[in-house]
């Protein structure tokens, strides 16, 4: 691996910092009651995102998760945005109808994080599919879990991708759990085997190493770009935080400090910082710092949506249905 | 002038589409060799990238469809039996459908699935005879059952250019039914829209998909004593509720007549919004499936499990004995 341009990793490392600080601040607001759903915290991961959309032009189109956050800033989606959506106000990019668990945002190429746990897979093929007939050179991104793996559809999506040689290049987030259960328990064989056994050229990286991660994910973006098909890379992560906010209060054991201290010995924040001398660091530290008290207070003093418009969007064409009472 | 079949119009709606607009296109099973008859001709005329074989993986190639509709394309996806509707109906109703909504109005989602034979098969079982349209309609799907050649035509072409996924049963009873038409006057059918085929002043029948042609026949039957509006709503949602009140303004009563189980179907929730919001002079009726499976295996006891023509007659003159001013 040669080693990138020291205005790469300063960047790197600004991603990072940038969506660790974010989440931090999420979580404030979340114990404040400000994002009534509580959020997926992506802290421990942020190498997988940074590193991943680091490989992809602005036009390249990602699809999230449910722990999605971090790649909506790595992909340059406006953080002030991000958390009005997040804490259900008008001006976020959803307008209040997506919120953390599902956020779009087309104008920096985030389609969706749909729900349902894996079908991204084959969401991000039809787009590929779409993009390959356009000859519009764009790559597609899938994110995804270690427990989507065992997910049907996911494997349905991965075998129409490698049979079409479509540009998508599918990332597993394996942070070792799925909610409560363990990575172990629940995979047969292993996550690139998954990929392998329809002629997808698979790795397990290091995800801890945005550096790592964004060298990989090079190589699979320009193998997608240049016709080659699917890639599969599954990064090797952790997540120190609970499966969702509620961990803070529904205090569940299913796994041990030790295991968190040892994961946090290899910390992506500070891997990254090595590379970055201490005064730049310092600088970018700063701005993250004013960047997100701008951040909170624009998301904070953002309107909530009026009920007027509980209807708004549900179709594309702006039908409207009956209410739930006659004569309302 | 000509005659036009069921199936015919299916395939004519659904090629003119992929003549006028290059973003159409069809995918499925048994594409290649145009199994059901829907896409006969097709791969000739349109090529392998807008006609596409795809491998037995419904749920797969549905969220692929939504991908390719997020992409700016118009896929219609033809599904060979209503069960496979069940096995993607999460891709469809809490995925497809909630894009739009869930990134407040940044996505559109317009699929075409296209289930050209729903309702019983003689002999194919009770996993190859089900009817669930009701549960789109439930969950906000657009959805639609026209009756009529010229109907089907008419609201597939408006399936594939809506903007929204909708959901498109052909009933098989009617696939053979055929149609004085002229092909110049085929034309796009707008969603939530019924029609009148039969006018009448004493009962409101309404019926859906192929049982319009029961409710038709019953209703001339009984034309010397009864005077019966046989009212089509063509999409089961939005449904005509105006067009309905209308028709309930005259007549004051009204029968339903449904293929689709009894519990949460769509014939509970056309009584019950009749008896909320529109003129009754008599307690409504319905004729339905029972709750739960149709045998699927032998006739005798398919039949037996569906609405029938002597149902609906019983119905029609149950409710005229209720409000004197009946013919
Ligand atoms: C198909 C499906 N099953 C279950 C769920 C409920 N659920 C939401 S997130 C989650 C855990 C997913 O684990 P993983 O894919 O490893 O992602 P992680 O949360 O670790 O980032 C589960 C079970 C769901 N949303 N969809
Ligand atoms: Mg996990």
């Amino acid at each position: 691996m040669t080693e990138p341009a020291q205005t790469l990793r300063d960047s790197l490392y600004r991603t990072i910092r940038l969506i660790r600080r974010f989440e931090e601040r999420s979580i404030d607001l979340v114990k404040a009651g400000e994002i009534g759903s509580g959020i997926h915290p992506c802290i421990g991961q942020e190498a997988v995102a940074t590193g991943v959309c680091a490989a992809l032009d602005p036009d390249d189109i990602i699809l999230s998760s449910h722990r999605g956050h971090g790649h909506l800033l790595a992909k340059g989606s406006d953080p002030g945005r991000v958390l009005a959506e997040m804490a259900g106000r008008v001006t976020g990019i959803d307008k209040a109808r997506g919120g953390s668990f599902h956020p779009s945002d087309l104008s920096a190429g985030v389609y969706n994080a749909t729900g349902t746990v894996g079908h991204g897979a084959a969401i991000a093929a039809g787009i590929a599919w779409a993009s390959a007939k356009a000859g519009d050179g764009k790559v597609i991104v899938s994110f995804f879990g270690d427990g989507a793996v065992s997910q049907g559809a996911l494997l349905e999506g991965f075998n129409l991708a490698a049979l079409w040689q479509l540009p998508v290049v599918y990332v597993c987030e394996n942070n070792g759990y799925a909610t409560t259960l363990p990575v172990e328990t629940a995979v047969a064989g292993t996550i690139t085997g998954r990929g392998e056994a329809f002629g997808i050229p698979s790795r397990s990286v290091d995800g801890q190493d945005p550096e790592v991660v964004l060298a990989a994910a090079a190589e699979a973006v320009a193998r997608a770009r240049s016709g080659g098909g699917p890639s599969l890379i599954e990064c090797r992560t952790y997540r120190y935080h609970g499966h969702h906010t509620f961990e803070l209060k529904a205090r569940l054991k299913y796994r041990d400090e030790t295991e968190i201290a040892a994961w946090r010995e290899r910390d992506p924040m500070d891997i990254q910082a090595a590379r970055v001398d201490a005064g730049t660091r310092e600088r970018i530290d700063a701005e993250i710092e004013e960047l997100l008290d701008d951040v909170v207070r624009f998301a904070v003093d953002s309107p909530r949506p009026d009920a007027v418009d509980a209807q708004d969007y549900q179709y594309a064409t702006g039908l409207r249905t009956r209410a739930g009472v006659a004569d309302a | 002038m000509p005659k036009l079949s069921y199936l015919k119009a299916l395939n004519r709606a659904l090629g003119d589409e992929m003549n006028r607009d290059p973003s159409v296109f069809v995918l499925g099973e048994d594409m290649n060799l145009a199994l059901t008859n829907v896409t006969a001709g097709f791969l000739d005329r349109f090529g392998p990238d807008r006609v596409i074989e795809t491998p037995l993986s419904e749920q797969g190639f549905t969220n692929f469809a939504t991908g390719a509709a997020m992409a700016g394309r118009r896929p219609v996806i033809e599904f060979q039996i209503p069960f496979l509707l069940l096995l993607v109906f999460e891709q469809i109703a809490n995925q497809a459908n909630k894009f739009s909504l869930m990134s407040g109005g940044q996505h559109a989602v317009p699929v075409t699935y296209l289930m050209p034979a729903a309702g019983w098969r003689t002999g194919w079982g009770a996993q190859h005879s089900d009817q669930p349209y009701s549960i789109f309609a439930h969950m906000g799907v657009k959805t639609v059952m026209p009756a009529t050649p010229a109907d089907a035509y008419g609201l597939l072409t408006t399936a594939i250019r809506d903007d929204d996924p909708v959901v498109f049963f052909g009933p098989l009873a009617s696939l053979g039914v055929r149609e004085d038409v002229d092909f110049a006057e085929l034309a796009p059918i707008p969603l939530g829209v019924g029609c009148v085929h039969r006018k009448g002043t004493d009962v409101t029948v309404v019926a859906i998909g192929h049982l319009v042609h029961d409710a038709i026949a019953v209703a001339d039957e009984l034309a010397d004593e009864v005077s019966v509006e046989v009212f089509d709503p063509r999409t089961l949602h939005p449904f005509d509720w105006t067009g309905l009140a209308a028709s309930l303004e005259k007549t004051g009563r009204l029968v339903v007549i449904d293929d689709a189980n009894r519990s949460c179907g769509l014939g509970g929730e056309i009584l019950a919004t009749a008896a909320e919001e529109m003129r009754l002079i008599a307690p409504p009726r319905r004729v339905t499936r029972p709750d739960g499976a149709i045998v699927g295996a032998s006739p005798e006891l398919d039949v037996a499990l569906q609405p029938t023509r002597e149902q609906l007659v019983t119905a029609i003159q149950r409710v005229l004995k209720y409000g004197g001013d009946a013919a």
